[in-house]
């Protein structure tokens, strides 16, 4: 694609590509995505690509490659274009017949999902439980384009909103409507983004100013920004070059963390076709605004996604928050001002310029607008990512979209924010999903991460898991964030393997609510709150570790033994799957294990089909 | 000049000063631990906070590196400040109980126990030293390594160094190592608040030169009741 | 002050004195036009080469970049991307994050210590892999999940780890079919 130097020039070749006439009939969309990759949707792609170009169809039927489309239980998945059908984890060897059917303009009813209460064959993607309460506006796009082509972006109607904006040539507009539209921080914290331009903006831009887009999901359990970034790049390169024309700035940065691949290549990529086409570097579209955006890869640490020490780890340094004040928008990145927003957050921008801040707020509830992308994972049958309106009920989104527990025992608690959230127990479902709700009930937002945990989830074992993750990615340098964190693992160790006692669950609750108080950055503040909300909702969990020395969960296992009841038919399939070996017994017999070899792995348990091992 | 509101009096300060200069100047008595006067404040050890704010938004903050802000409202001993120095204090003398400094401060506070797993470690992590070796020698030959709970201080790749001039004021500002409590010299010992920690005298294989100087050792002598 | 290192047994075999070509870091601190600020690119691209952080190429990057040995070696072992180890031909992850644990992920990393015979963060004898822990993927929704060298399998368990180490044996890594025929067992 040619550079455009003009706003006219864009308008045209815009014009051209919507004229051009299209002989395709249909088109057979991959996601693929690195959840779609792994799940085998790379060899879905080269089967079909071979049968398209086997059967003369080039030019009849299309291939679309796209990133996640967030139902990612059903990849590799395919979405057949136009009528929208959804073809759920695809076997290669029905390719074939599934291509003749799209020829045909036909659905193999066979190969569909179905209703899980009458059983019909659903064929269409919105008749789907997990789609029907969603309201796609973000995920919707990764269906639509190509996220390497910025041909496919622009057909889609992108780069319209940073037309929109250089015409009207009003930087305060911009700001004012992402202020109407009651945008917040999608990353956690949720502080309204339209303030914190407004105030970004305000400050001097002579020795440069910085926009960063915060792609550091360090949150186990969290992949929304990943998608995003993966199957929409330019969509947040249009973000910031709004944002930019609206406050001055005059470099962008992504910090990305180093563990998404995919997403750093189709992002580069696509900076690289935004500059080709005369949409970033200097004087954009022949106008005197410049802006380019570089990217910075993380190396591996959770804390860098606190504000100040995203921006030490920018300027080369250990990624070490510092106090605030100074905030970075007064002084960040070189002691120049510095404007960090989340993927999700840059997301929306264009959005809200493209459809009125108006729209945009009205979706949502006062305080809470818009939508909000959550990757619902655990103990659920559909996990995926969803994107729903703010205000919903956590309710909803397990049964109705979730479709609720995937196994057989009964959901627990849902688990919100990451390592600075809490759990929600279930007796509370009904709350709606808001940033003010949700730190109600002592967890908080978060980036958008939801673990579902049923009855076979041990609450101290989450606490303890969350303290070891933390314990290792707190920088280390205020004393109460590094030891408080490290003895409240000693602590709960302790209590998993029944070494506990009950003083030690009050000095848990006192040292717990120190290290809240008294850490100097998020990490550290919000370091007790997988503690604080097991203590407040478990409790009685806790004290049965401690108390009966059990673990009704059936997870610590220090305080579990493994036993074959009469179930068992001797078929030896557990014995096939031990790691240690602890599994003895002859064919056609009851086996038995050996309580001092066995690791408690659950691989016997997993296996065995007659619910012969209990626990 | 700023004007702020420390404990309910009224202070004026030149822009730039922090929170424990202007608590110091009014004369009240803030404990400091990773804080020295001549080398720049770090924030480490916490246990300098104080109370800023009103309501829902109160929040605990380091005194050493606050800087004094227009109207701010500071309260340097509430129970909030307290309940905070109190743990962290159990904290220290958990991972330090031979550091004088941390005993010391720890007995004025009325700590007489810790309830977690004693430790003994050689360092707190305040990085008085660092700062030392940085700011005052201006020989930067040791700093900060790996993170969390694995954060060490020492010399690049763990060898001797080349800029290291041995001055020994790593040593001399050190709260943990240089200044442990030193039992045989009865006018420096404290108030026989550690008795509730574990003896030294059991611990010898720890720390062998260290002697019980009350005979008979009143640790253990409390310990029999 | 710590002075000792403190060294997992059995590992002194692996560290070997490597030959850096000072030309080679010369470049990759220039191609970063020398700034400060790209220390992490520049460690990166070292890393790339060498597979760990040589000694001798964090002085060569002190030296040229006019940052103190200290800091360098402050960010290089901050950060848990960065070894200061060589490490083996192949790179296997275990993912640990909250997704992956709730589905019984550390059971999966335990096993994959127990059939390599090291644990996590160390390298083999022979120098054929290298198993690290990583918190978080981000495929939460396939886990648990195990890497090989940027390679995902998807859905693992217990059972199908002596399978995915046989494949990395193989080599036989570079296109998804095996990876489908992995996940499909």
């Amino acid at each position: 694609m040619d550079k455009m130097e003009s706003i006219e020039q864009f308008k045209t070749f815009r014009k051209k590509r919507l004229g051009k006439r299209d002989s395709v009939i249909a088109t057979i969309v991959v996601p693929a995505g690195t959840c779609g990759r792994a799940s085998g949707a790379g060899r879905i792609i080269h089967i079909i690509e071979q049968e398209l170009a086997g059967k003369n169809l080039i030019g009849k039927i299309a291939m679309r490659v796209t990133g996640c489309h967030g139902f990612c239980e059903m990849e590799p998945s395919l979405l057949i274009e136009p009528e929208n059908t959804f073809y759920p984890k695809v076997d290669p060897y029905k390719i074939p017949s599934i291509i003749e059917a799209v020829v045909r303009r036909e659905v193999l009813e066979e190969l569909l999902l179905k209703d899980p209460h009458t059983g019909r064959p659903l064929a269409r993607q919105d008749e789907l439980p997990f789609y029907s309460k969603q309201v796609r506006t973000i995920l919707s796009r990764n269906e639509r384009i190509d996220p390497v082509s910025i041909e496919s972006y622009i057909d889609d109607g992108g780069y319209s909103a940073t037309v929109r904006v250089f015409e009207k040539a009003e930087p305060k507009w911009i700001v004012s409507e992402v202020k109407a539209s009651g945008l917040r921080g999608r990353g956690g914290a949720g502080f309204p983004t339209g303030l914190k331009w407004e105030m970004f903006a305000s400050q001097p831009n002579g020795r440069g100013k910085y926009l960063v887009c915060n792609a550091d999901e360090g949150d186990p359990g969290a992949y929304m920004d990943r998608s995003v970034l993966e199957g929409n790049p330019h969509g947040i390169i249009e973000g910031m070059i709004i944002g930019a024309y609206g406050t001055g700035a005059t470099e962008g940065i992504l910090y990305v963390r180093n563990e998404y691949p995919l997403a750093i290549k189709n992002f580069d990529i696509a900076l690289q076709q935004a500059r080709q086409s005369g949409l970033l570097g200097k004087n954009i579209l022949g106008t005197d605004f410049s802006f380019d955006i570089t990217i910075v890869r993380g190396a591996g640490a959770f804390v860098c996604g606190e504000e100040t020490a995203m921006i030490h780890s920018i300027e080369g340094k250990m990624g070490e928050p510092r106090q605030r004040p100074p905030f970075p928008i007064q002084k960040g990145i070189k002691g120049r001002p510095t404007a960090i927003n989340n993927v999700e957050t840059w997301a929306n921008i264009p959005v809200i310029i493209e459809d009125g801040a108006h729209a945009f707020s009205s979706t949502g509830t006062k305080n809470n607008c818009g939508t909000k992308i959550f990757s619902l994972v655990g103990k659920i049958r559909n996990t995926g990512l969803v994107e729903v309106p703010m205000g919903i009920s956590i309710k909803e989104i397990i049964d109705d979209i979730g479709g609720g527990p995937s196994g057989k025992a009964r959901i627990k608690a849902v688990q919100t924010g990451g390592p600075s959230g809490g759990c929600i127990p279930a007796d509370k479902f009904d709350i709606p999903i808001d940033y003010d709700s949700l730190t109600k009930v002592g967890s908080i937002m978060g980036s958008g991460g939801m673990i579902v945990m049923d009855e076979n989830t041990c609450m101290v074992d989450i606490a303890k898991y969350f303290m070891n993750f933390l314990k290792d990615e707190s920088c280390g340098k205020c004393f109460t964030c590094r030891k408080g964190i490290q003895r409240m693992y000693e602590i709960l160790d302790d209590i998993s393997k029944g070494r506990g006692t009950l003083e030690q669950l009050d000095l848990l609750d006192e040292l717990a609510v120190v290290v809240k108080d008294t850490s100097m950055c998020g990490l550290g503040q919000t370091a007790s709150n997988p503690v604080l909300s097991t203590l407040r909702y478990f409790r009685d969990e806790y004290i049965e570790h401690v108390a009966k020395k059990h673990c009704p969960a059936g997870v610590c296992r220090e305080l579990i033994s493994y036993l074959i009841n009469e179930n068992c038919t001797g078929c030896r399939a557990c014995v096939k799957v031990c790691p240690v070996g602890a599994i003895t017994g002859l064919k056609k017999e009851r086996h038995t294990i050996d309580t001092v070899k066995c690791i408690k792995c659950g691989a016997c348990r997993s296996t065995c089909k007659f619910e012969a091992v209990d626990v | 000049m700023v004007n702020l509101v420390i404990n309910g009096l009224h202070v004026s300060v030149e822009r730039g000063t922090t929170l424990l200069e202007a608590a110091k100047f009014l004369g009240f008595p803030i404990p400091t631990l990773c804080h020295i006067d001549g080398l720049s404040p770090y924030g480490a050890c916490r246990l300098c906070v104080v109370e800023i704010g009103e309501d829902s938004n109160a929040k605990l903050v380091s005194s050493c590196t606050y800087p004094a802000e227009e109207g701010l409202k500071v309260r340097t001993a509430s129970s909030r400040v307290l309940r905070a120095r109190k743990m962290i204090l159990e904290l220290l003398l958990a991972s330090c109980p031979q550091s004088k400094v941390i005993q010391d401060l720890a007995s004025a506070h009325g700590i007489r126990q810790q309830r977690f797993k004693q430790e003994h470690d050689d360092c707190i992590l305040c990085g008085l030293c660092v700062r030392m070796c940085e700011e005052q020698m201006m020989a930067k030959a040791i700093g900060f390594r790996n993170r969390g709970q694995k954060r060490t201080i020492g010399t690049p790749f763990d060898i001797k160094s080349e800029v290291c001039r041995l001055c020994g004021g790593c040593m001399y500002v050190c709260p943990a190592c240089q200044l442990r409590c030193t039992y045989n010299e009865p006018e420096k010992a404290i108030c026989g608040g550690c008795a509730n920690l574990t003896p030294p005298c059991v611990e010898k294989e720890q720390f062998d030169d260290m002697m019980c100087y009350m005979d008979p050792c009143v640790a253990c002598e409390i310990k029999k009741d | 002050m710590k002075q000792e290192t403190k060294s997992p047994a059995g590992q002194e075999n692996v560290c070997l004195q490597q030959d850096i070509n000072t030309k080679d870091i010369r470049r990759i601190v220039e191609i970063h036009n020398n700034r400060p600020g790209r220390l992490l690119a520049i460690l990166g691209d070292i890393q790339s080469i060498y597979t760990y952080l040589p000694e001798e190429s964090l002085r060569i990057v002190a030296d040229e970049t006019g940052c103190s040995l200290v800091d360098i070696y402050g960010v290089a072992t901050f950060y848990s991307s960065f070894s200061m180890r060589p490490r083996g031909k192949h790179l296997v992850c275990a993912c640990l994050g909250t997704a992956c644990h709730v589905r019984k992920g550390a059971m999966i990393a335990e096993e994959l210590e127990r059939q390599l015979g090291i644990k996590a963060g160390q390298t083999t004898p022979d120098r054929e892999f290298t198993l690290e822990t990583v918190n978080c993927l981000g495929a939460c929704a396939i886990g648990p999940i195990v890497t090989v060298d940027g390679h995902y399998f998807s859905k693992v368990d217990t059972s199908k780890v002596k399978h995915i180490l046989e494949k990395a044996r193989t080599e036989m890594l570079q296109d998804d079919e095996s990876l489908a025929a992995a996940s499909d067992k």
